[in-house]
């Protein structure tokens, strides 16, 4: 029970420090507008150390890094494609959850256009063999013979 | 029969081509996006430099191997016996880049570890580690005389990729007018 009542005395604690931790280190974004392009900024790239984080939600140092670096480019009135550009130069094609279009990620944008058409001619092909060769008057006798009524 | 086989066929190679996908390549090492670029400027001070600072102009004239290292990196330490031999074997120059470290603690370390490097620039706050497209310590850069970056390697540097990677790659340098 005491351990129990120290650790709530230590998380009360230390509470106000890490909420205070987060954004004051450096460079402050003063209006609202800015504020809502950073959080959108972070949340489009992904944390080079950490392999399938954003930048937003990633704890890794550098992480933090690259959070001051956009929020240093915003406030010094960076647009939002140069700050992208920026990162790109630094960090390569691999923190951008969404991947430029170029001979290199072909495979990737196509390689599932490409399994539905593969897709649609194997059931094309499958349709095709069901209803084949029209049948032989032999054939159509013998169907006759079992379909018809008796008399 | 054939056509029966084809979809066991299919699974197989979609198995074996992600199989390659996720063992071919190491997914935690980046490739680079800075290499033959030239090194991004800077204006450091220099550690134990009493106030001096470097720039990226301070890199020109000859090859240099820049690597950027830390104290509280475990694996530059497993580095720096293969770089001091370098260093004083082939007579490239090291420049180091202390990374988000504390200077007295890295002044320490190098009088305790031997001190390869030409200089040391303090990059207190990682920025030039940024400018670099450092993602973790240790990350070595091999430079030309013009100051362009010319290979890099992330982790330790051993013998091995010594031999394989950077020694070929400097050799070529110093064979270009």
């Amino acid at each position: 029970m005491t351990s129990v009542r120290c650790l709530a005395a230590l998380l009360l604690a230390v509470a106000p420090a890490l909420h205070a931790a987060s954004p004051v280190d450096g460079f402050e974004l003063a209006d609202g507008a800015l504020k809502e392009r950073y959080q959108a900024l972070i949340g489009e790239f992904r944390c080079p150390k950490c392999l399938n984080e954003s930048l937003a939600s990633s704890g890794a140092p550098i992480a933090a890094d690259l959070r001051r670096t956009v929020r240093r480019l915003l406030a010094q009135g960076t647009d939002d494609a140069a700050i992208r550009a920026h990162l790109q130069a630094r960090y390569g094609d691999f923190i951008l959850y969404d991947p430029p279009l170029k001979p290199s990620t072909w495979a990737l944008w196509f390689a599932p256009l490409a399994l539905v058409l593969v897709a649609a001619a194997a059931l094309r092909m499958a349709g095709a063999r069901r209803h084949a060769a029209p049948l032989t008057d032999a054939e159509r006798a013998a169907v006759r013979r079992f379909v018809s009524p008796r008399r | 029969m054939i056509p029966r086989l084809l979809p066991l066929a299919g699974g197989a190679a979609l198995i074996a081509l992600l199989y390659l996908g996720f063992t071919l390549r190491d997914p935690t090492v980046l490739p680079s996006a800075l290499l033959d670029q030239p090194f991004p400027r800077f204006d450091l001070p220099i550690l134990g430099g009493a106030g001096q600072r470097a720039t990226e102009a301070d890199l020109h004239g000859a090859p240099r191997l820049v690597n950027v290292w830390a104290t509280w990196c475990p694996t530059c330490l497993a580095e720096h016996a293969e770089l001091t031999r370098i260093a004083q074997a082939t007579g490239l120059s090291l420049v180091g880049v202390n990374y988000k470290d504390e200077p007295a603690k890295a002044e320490a370390w190098l009088a305790r570890h031997g001190d390869p490097y030409q200089f040391n620039v303090v990059d207190a706050a990682g920025e030039l580690g940024v400018d670099l497209g450092v993602y973790g310590a240790p990350e070595t850069f091999l430079v030309d005389a013009g100051g362009v970056i010319r290979h890099k390697h992330v982790g330790a540097v051993d013998r091995a990729m010594w031999e394989r990677d950077i020694a070929p790659a400097w050799r070529a340098l110093a064979v270009q007018p």
